[in-house]
C-alpha cells in the first residue's frame, strides 16, 4: 500500500543508503527516537533492571556477593533448558517432557556413579547419551509422523517420569560427591590469588567483557562498510560502556565470595554457542523460516522434517545438561527431581519475547527472561515471602510480561 | 425517500504520519451498481472502513449522509444496524462450521428456551440460499466447498441481515470465470430487488459490465465519477494510475533457444485419496528464452501440475519423466529442484511465499541462503546478505524504506517482487509463476511484465499460469491449456484467440478419455 509506504518511510531509515564510504548513517530523529525505539524493543531488559532494583531496595542481601553466587548456583538449570526450549517454540512447537527427562538423566547418572561406582564422566555420558536418544525418540514421531510436540512431549513427560522412578527403585540415589558434586558447586579459587577477593575471576570477566567489546565494534565496523544504518556513536558507546560495568560490578560481588563458579563457565560458553547458532548460522534461520511460515520455507527447499528432528535432539540433549547440572546441584538423583522444570523454561521464553505462535524469540530474551523468573524466586525466598505466595507471583508476572508484549507490538504496528 | 441513499462528504481520515483519505467524496444512488476503483493502496478499503464503523465516528472529518440523515457510526454493529453490510476480501467464514451456521452466526434461530432451533435454522437457510443460488446442503461444512460458493453463503448471510447496502471488497479476485459470472449475476437481480451495492474491484472489464456507477480515487482522492455507460478501460485506467497505458503488455523480441525443460507423461495422483488422478499425461517442453503460458481454469490442475514437478511438493503416485537441459532428472525434493535449477513461485504468496513476520532482506535470500554461508559451520555472512537484497531492492525497483523493514508492510506488488527477487537469487533456469499478478495493481503488474522480459532476454525459461486469458496471451510464446488435469492444446501465441483457447480449456473429460 501506498499509504503505508509513506508512513514506513517517515519511521524508518531513509531510501538511499548514506553514500560516502564509511559515513556513520544515524536514523532520523537521532537520538531520542533511537533511545525510544530501543525502550520499545528492549522492554524485557528495561523489566529486569526494575526487578533487581526492587529486590535490591526491599532486601538488601539481594546483592551480596554470598547471594549473587548463590542465585547463578541455583538457577542455572532454567537457563540450559529455556535455551533449547526457545528453540523449539521458535519452531512453532513446545517441549512438555524436559522436567521429567531431567530426573532421567539425572537417575541414569546416579545408577552409573553411585550404584556402579564408575568415574564422574561416564555418568555424565551416560546421561547425555539418553538425553539424544530421548530427543532422538520425540524428533521422530513429531518430525517423521507429524505428531504435534505438544502431545508427543506430553507422553513423553508420562512415559520417562515413570522410567526416571523404575530406574531409582522410587528412592532417592545419592551422593555422587567429588568431581561430579563440583560440576555444579564447584568454584574456580585463588589461581592468581587476591587480597580478600579473587583476582581470576576478575580476570576473566574482564577478558570476556573486552571481547565482547570487541566482536561489537567489529560488526559495527562492518556495518558501516556495508553502508547500513547503525546506532547513534554516543548510544553504541553507552551501551558498552553499561554492559562493561554492570559485568565487572557483578565480578567484583561475586570475587568477594567463593570466586568463579564452573557452573558460569558453563552457562556462557552454552549461551554464546546457542546465540550464535540462532543469530548466525543457516540452521538457526531455517528454524525462524519454518516457525514464520512452514509452507513457505518448505517451498524454499528448507529441510524441515530434518530440522525439526535435530531440534528436538538438541532440546533432549540440553534437558541432559540440566539432569546433570541439577543432579550434581543436589548430589544425588530423585524421582520426583525437576517436576515442573518445562513450565520454567518455557515461562522464560515467554517473558522474554518468544511468540506463542512461533517464528519470533530470541536466545538473549529467554536467558533474561530465565534471569527474571530466577531473581524473583530467589528474592521472595530471601524476604521469607510464603510458599504460595511465590507462585502466584510468577504466574502474574508471566501473563503481565506477555500482555506487555502484546501491548507493545500493537501499538508500534499502530505507529508504525 | 431521495433518490440518494448515501453521501459521503469530503471525508478525511489520518493515520500517524499519513493522509489516506484526503477529502473524499462519493454519492451512491439507490438501486444502483456502484463500483469502487484504484490501485492497491488508492484508499478504497479505508473508505470503505470509514463507511461501515470500522474506524468509528470521530476518527475522521467528513459527513456520512445514509437515507439522507447524518449517519454516526461507533462500530460495525450501528451500521448493520442500518442494513450496511460489508463483505470483505478474505471472506469471514468458519470452516468447520455447517453453511447454515454461518449464515445465521451471530443471529441465531432459537426456539422459546433459548437453544438453537435445527429445524428452522436449516429451512430459513436454505430459502436464502435459493435466493443466491447455491445449490448446496445446509449442513454442508462451510470448508468442504469452493470459495466461490463461500462468497455466495456471505452473500446469503447478508440477506438475512435484511441488508439495504451492500458492500463488496474484491468480490471476484479468488473466483474462476463461471463463478464471476453467477455472482455478477447475483448481484443484478439483487438490483433489481432494490439493493444497492458499492464494489470494490480491479477487474476492469467486469466493472464496466456490471456497474451503474463508477468512481475512481487515486492517492487518498476522488479522481472522477462516472455512468457505466461512459466507462471504458483505457479511461478507467487513465484515471487510475494517472497516466496512459498505452501498451499493457510491453514489448519483446521473440528469441527462443535450445531446449530447457522437458516433460514426458507426467501422471500426478491426489495426496490423499489415491486412486483420484489429478494430472494425467502431461507432456510439454520449454524453451530458453521463451515464455510459456498454462492457461486453464480454476480446478484444472495448474498449481498441481506445477507443485508436483517442482520436487514433488504436490501429490502421491508421481510417475513420467523430466529432462533438464536434456538429460533425465529426478526432482525428489524442492531442494533437488533448486539445485537443478527450478524455481516456483506460488500463487498464494502469503502462505506459500513469505515468512510475513520477518523483514525483506530475510525473506529474499530464503532460498538461496546457502550461497552466503562459509564453509565452517553454515555461518550467514549477515553483512553480504544485505548488499544481495540491496541489489535486489534496487534491480526488481521493490518500494521499501530499507530491506529490514517488514515484508507485512509492503503492498501485494511489492511483496512480489521481494518472491521474485528470492527466486533470482537462486539463479534459476527455469521460473514457474503461478499467477504472478494476482491481486496486485494495474502499475505493478506491468512492472511484473517487464521483470519477465528481463529474465527471458537473459536466457531463462519461463512458464507462467494465469486464469486471465488476456495476460496468458499478452506475455507468452507458446500456451498450452490445461482441462481436468490433461493438456488439451498447445497454441503459437501469436495466433491464439480467447475463444479457441476457453474451447481448450472447457473440453470434457469425455472428449477425451
Amino acid at each position: 500500500m501506498s499509504t503505508s509506504d509513506t508512513r514506513t518511510a517517515i519511521l524508518h531509515a531513509p531510501d538511499s543508503p548514506p553514500s560516502s564510504p564509511g559515513a556513520r548513517a544515524s536514523l532520523p530523529g537521532g537520538f531520542g527516537r533511537y533511545l525510544l525505539d530501543n525502550a520499545r524493543k528492549n522492554g524485557i531488559l528495561l523489566a529486569f533492571v526494575v526487578v533487581v532494583v526492587v529486590f535490591s531496595i526491599l532486601q538488601p542481601k539481594f546483592l551480596s556477593p554470598a547471594n549473587l553466587t548463590n542465585l547463578v548456583l541455583q538457577f542455572a538449570y532454567v537457563l540450559i533448558l529455556a535455551l533449547g526450549m526457545l528453540m523449539v517454540i521458535v519452531l512453532a512447537q513446545i517441549d512438555l517432557s524436559v522436567g521429567s527427562v531431567v530426573a532421567l538423566t539425572g537417575a541414569v547418572a546416579a545408577v552409573v556413579v553411585v550404584r556402579g561406582g564408575a568415574p564422574w564422566w561416564m555418568g555424565v555420558l551416560a546421561a547425555i547419551a539418553v538425553g539424544l536418544v530421548v530427543g532422538a525418540w520425540q524428533g521422530f514421531w513429531v518430525a517423521v509422523v507429524g505428531i504435534p510436540g505438544f502431545i508427543v512431549s506430553l507422553g513423553g513427560m508420562l512415559v520417562f517420569r515413570g522410567l526416571a522412578q523404575l530406574i531409582l527403585d522410587y528412592k532417592s540415589l545419592s551422593p555422587f560427591g567429588g568431581t561430579y558434586y563440583n560440576i555444579a558447586n564447584g568454584f574456580i579459587n585463588g589461581v592468581l590469588g587476591g587480597p580478600g577477593y579473587d583476582i581470576f575471576t576478575l580476570v576473566v570477566f574482564a577478558i570476556a567483557v573486552v571481547g565482547y567489546a570487541g566482536s561489537q565494534w567489529r560488526a559495527r565496523m562492518g556495518q558501516i562498510a556495508y553502508r547500513q544504518a547503525v546506532a547513534p556513536t554516543p548510544f553504541f558507546v553507552a551501551k558498552l560502556v553499561v554492559v562493561a560495568a554492570v559485568a565487572m560490578a557483578f565480578a567484583w560481588r561475586i570475587s568477594h565470595n567463593r570466586g568463579l563458579p564452573f557452573i558460569l563457565i558453563l552457562l556462557a560458553v552454552l549461551i554464546m554457542v546457542y546465540s550464535m547458532v540462532m543469530g548466525r548460522t543457516a540452521f538457526g534461520r531455517d528454524i525462524y523460516a519454518i516457525g514464520g511460515n512452514r509452507w513457505a520455507a518448505e517451498l524454499s527447499g528448507v529441510k524441515v522434517k530434518w530440522v525439526t528432528f535435530w531440534t528436538f535432539v538438541n532440546m533432549g540433549f540440553l534437558s541432559a545438561v540440566g539432569g546433570v547440572v541439577f543432579s550434581a546441584r543436589m548430589n544425588g538423583a530423585q524421582p520426583a527431581a525437576g517436576t515442573g522444570f518445562e513450565l520454567d523454561a518455557i515461562a522464560a521464553c515467554f517473558i522474554g519475547g518468544a511468540s506463542t505462535t512461533g517464528g519470533i524469540g530470541r536466545i538473549a530474551g529467554a536467558v533474561i527472561g530465565g534471569l527474571i523468573m530466577a531473581v524473583i524466586s530467589n528474592g521472595m525466598q530471601l524476604m521469607g515471602v510464603s510458599q504460595g505466595v511465590q507462585p502466584v507471583v510468577k504466574g502474574l508476572i508471566l501473563t503481565a510480561a506477555v500482555a506487555f508484549d502484546l501491548f507493545n507490538k500493537r501499538r508500534s504496528v499502530t505507529a508504525a | 425517500m431521495t433518490d440518494t441513499i448515501l453521501e459521503m462528504v469530503s471525508i478525511v481520515k489520518t493515520f500517524p504520519g499519513v493522509v489516506a483519505l484526503d477529502d473524499v467524496t462519493l454519492t451512491v444512488r439507490r438501486g444502483q451498481i456502484h463500483a469502487i476503483c484504484g490501485e492497491n493502496g488508492a484508499g478504497k478499503s479505508t473508505l470503505m472502513k470509514v463507511l461501515s464503523g470500522v474506524y468509528p465516528h470521530g476518527t475522521y472529518s467528513g459527513q456520512i449522509l445514509y437515507d439522507g440523515r447524518e449517519a454516526v457510526f461507533g462500530s460495525i454493529n450501528d451500521s448493520e444496524a442500518l442494513g450496511i453490510v460489508i463483505i470483505h476480501q478474505e471472506l469471514a467464514l468458519s470452516p468447520y462450521l455447517s453453511i447454515a451456521e454461518n449464515i445465521f452466526l451471530g443471529n441465531e434461530r432459537r426456539s422459546r428456551l433459548g437453544l438453537i432451533d435445527w429445524g428452522r435454522t436449516n429451512a430459513d437457510a436454505a430459502a436464502l440460499m435459493a435466493a443466491v443460488g447455491l445449490d448446496e446442503n445446509p449442513t454442508t461444512p462451510v470448508g468442504a466447498i469452493g470459495v466461490g460458493k463461500q462468497q455466495l453463503v456471505e452473500i446469503a448471510k447478508a440477506l438475512s441481515k435484511d441488508v439495504r447496502l451492500l458492500i463488496l471488497d474484491e468480490p471476484t479476485a479468488a473466483l474462476n470465470d463461471t463463478d464471476s459470472e453467477h455472482l455478477l449475476g447475483l448481484l443484478r437481480s439483487l438490483r433489481d430487488q432494490g439493493i444497492t451495492c458499492i464494489m470494490i474491484s480491479h477487474k476492469l472489464n467486469e466493472l464496466i459490465e456490471i456497474a451503474d456507477a463508477i468512481t475512481v480515487i487515486r492517492d487518498g482522492r476522488t479522481i472522477e465519477s462516472l455512468d457505466g455507460s461512459d466507462a471504458t478501460q483505457e479511461r478507467l485506467i487513465k484515471a487510475m494510475v494517472g497516466r496512459d497505458l498505452s501498451h499493457r503488455y510491453p514489448e519483446r523480441e521473440r528469441d527462443v533457444g535450445p531446449e530447457v525443460l522437458r516433460v514426458e507423461d507426467w501422471t500426478v495422483c491426489h495426496p490423499t485419496q489415491p486412486g483420484r488422478v489429478m494430472i494425467r499425461s502431461a507432456s510439454f517442453t520449454v524453451h530458453a528464452g521463451e515464455v510459456v503460458g498454462i492457461a486453464g481454469l480454476m480446478g484444472a490442475g495448474r498449481t498441481e501440475l506445477a507443485m508436483s514437478l517442482f520436487g514433488m511438493s504436490y501429490g502421491a503416485n508421481i510417475s513420467g519423466r523430466v529432462f533438464l537441459h536434456g538429460g533425465q532428472v529426478r526432482l525428489s525434493s524442492v531442494a533437488d529442484a533448486i539445485d537443478n535449477g527450478l524455481a516456483y513461485v506460488s500463487e498464494d504468496r502469503k502462505r506459500y511465499g513469505l515468512n510475513l513476520l520477518t523483514d525483506v532482506k530475510t525473506n529474499i535470500t530464503a532460498a538461496g541462503l546457502r550461497k552466503l554461508t562459509g564453509p565452517m559451520l553454515g555461518w550467514v555472512d549477515d553483512n553480504e546478505e544485505i548488499r544481495v537484497a540491496e541489489g535486489y531492492r534496487s534491480a526488481l525497483a521493490i518500494k521499501t524504506p530499507t530491506v529490514l523493514a517488514g515484508v507485512a508492510k509492503l503492498s501485494g506488488g511489492n511483496q512480489q517482487k521481494v518472491v521474485l527477487g528470492k527466486w533470482l537469487y537462486t539463479d534459476p533456469d527455469v521460473l514457474i509463476l503461478d499467477e504472478p499478478t494476482r491481486g496486485i495493481d494495474v502499475g505493478a503488474k506491468y512492472e511484473i511484465y517487464t521483470l519477465i522480459n528481463e529474465m527471458v532476454a537473459q536466457g531463462k525459461a519461463v512458464v507462467v499460469i494465469s486464469s486471465e486469458l488476456p495476460e496468458v496471451m499478452g506475455i507468452s510464446d507458446r500456451i498450452y491449456t490445461l482441462s481436468a488435469g490433461v493438456i488439451t492444446g498447445e497454441v503459437d501465441a501469436r495466433t491464439a484467440t480467447a475463444e479457441t483457447l476457453m474451447e481448450l480449456m472447457t473440453r470434457e473429460k469425455d472428449t477425451f478419455e
